[in-house]
């Protein structure tokens, strides 16, 4: 559904994104694994057609990404994207504003799920909340292809059940998830499929249940063996 | 459901499954949630969730009737036979972990009365 070729991006002199070649298919969950500054918010923008590849293209459905994409792709970046004078409210109607896939019903519910209220004023919900909040708003969309940045950051432990369920309840054969994480062993369960990107560069792509059975590694095992001895 | 990363998923789902139906928890014939409803239960990928069915169905421990789901096997013979299964792959993993401590079947069977005299006095 979403096939990037040899996509670069270069900030001055630095390589953000390095020649990747890489095509996510329907009815997958992907991991997007890497160090902080590997590439995987540079690439995701540019999939979501957010930004400007220096070179190469990425393509939805075989057509370059753009106006038409963006209507079908749900992006959430890390960045906090909200007025501090909106409430909760307020979020869904300027997203339904933007999105026509916005469905106000799901919405509601996914705000019950994360315990979230409508009256809530944005500048005062903590930072789990405003995380959650970010995370209802984007999976509220019928998008085609969900991408979520770093989803359980600032999440406490028991709410990444919560945030667990939301994305497989959303999960679907003509749907492409596809997660960025630190938080690996979060995604274990969760993913079928890991990508791993080391300095703009991709690594490899693994299905992660054949790892578990051919090699007898976690997505975390493999994690340490491509990233351990190089980064932090 | 606490899963080790390290095992396939879908092999430590079954697992679980399959012990459900042998201690009756799930009695024979019942109806077992769909695939999507069995991902969200266990919080798992919906194509692990795809994967366990087809081996349940391949061991002839579940049948899935079209349109109606996936329901576990009514005959009483194959619940005992997989019981049997499940309790000789216990054995064996125990005599394995026994004798990587230098002890024998001989010693083996020792241990378990030993410990079953233990439980009769608790």
């Amino acid at each position: 559904m979403i096939t990037s070729k040899d996509l670069t991006r270069k900030f001055g002199t630095k390589t953000a994104v390095d020649g990747v070649s890489l095509t996510l298919t329907p009815g997958h969950v992907y991991a997007m694994l890497g160090p902080n500054g590997s590439g995987k918010t540079t690439w995701m923008k540019m999939a979501a057609g957010l930004m400007k590849p220096t070179s190469g293209e990425v393509l939805f459905e075989g057509q370059p990404v753009g106006v038409e994409s963006r209507r079908h792709v749900a992006y959430m970046s890390t960045e906090p994207y909200f007025y501090p004078w909106m409430t909760v409210k307020d979020v869904g109607a300027y997203y339904g504003d933007f999105f026509e896939d916005f469905s106000a019903e799901k919405y509601a519910s996914l705000l019950r799920e994360m315990e979230l209220e409508e009256g809530m004023k944005t500048r005062t919900l903590s930072s789990g909340m405003m995380a959650k909040l970010k995370i209802a708003v984007t999976m509220a969309r019928d998008a085609r292809v969900y991408m979520l940045d770093e989803p359980f950051n600032g999440i406490d432990l028991l709410a990444r059940d919560e945030i667990r369920q939301s994305i497989l309840r959303e999960s679907a054969e003509d749907k492409v998830l596809l997660l960025s994480s630190h938080l690996v062993e979060e995604m274990e369960a969760v993913c079928d499929t890991a990508i791993f990107i080391r300095q703009g560069k991709l690594i490899e792509v693994r299905n992660l249940e054949e790892m578990r059975e051919t090699d007898h590694v976690s997505m975390a095992d493999r994690y340490r063996e491509i990233y351990g001895h190089t980064e932090g | 459901m606490n899963f080790d990363p390290m095992i396939p998923i879908w092999l430590q789902v079954a697992t679980s499954i399959k012990q459900q139906i042998v201690t009756g928890r799930l009695p024979p014939g019942a109806k077992l949630p769909g695939g999507r409803d069995l991902a969200l239960q266990y919080g798992i990928n919906p194509n692990t969730a795809a994967r366990i069915y087809q081996e349940l169905e391949r061991e002839g421990v579940c049948q899935t009737q079209r349109g109606l789901g996936t329901f576990v096997t009514d005959s009483g013979e194959t619940v005992q036979r997989l019981r049997e299964e499940m309790a000789r792959g216990a054995v064996s993993r125990f005599l394995a972990d026994l004798k990587g401590i230098g002890m024998n079947r001989e010693d083996a069977i020792e241990l378990i009365r030993k410990e079953d005299n233990t439980d009769d006095h608790q």
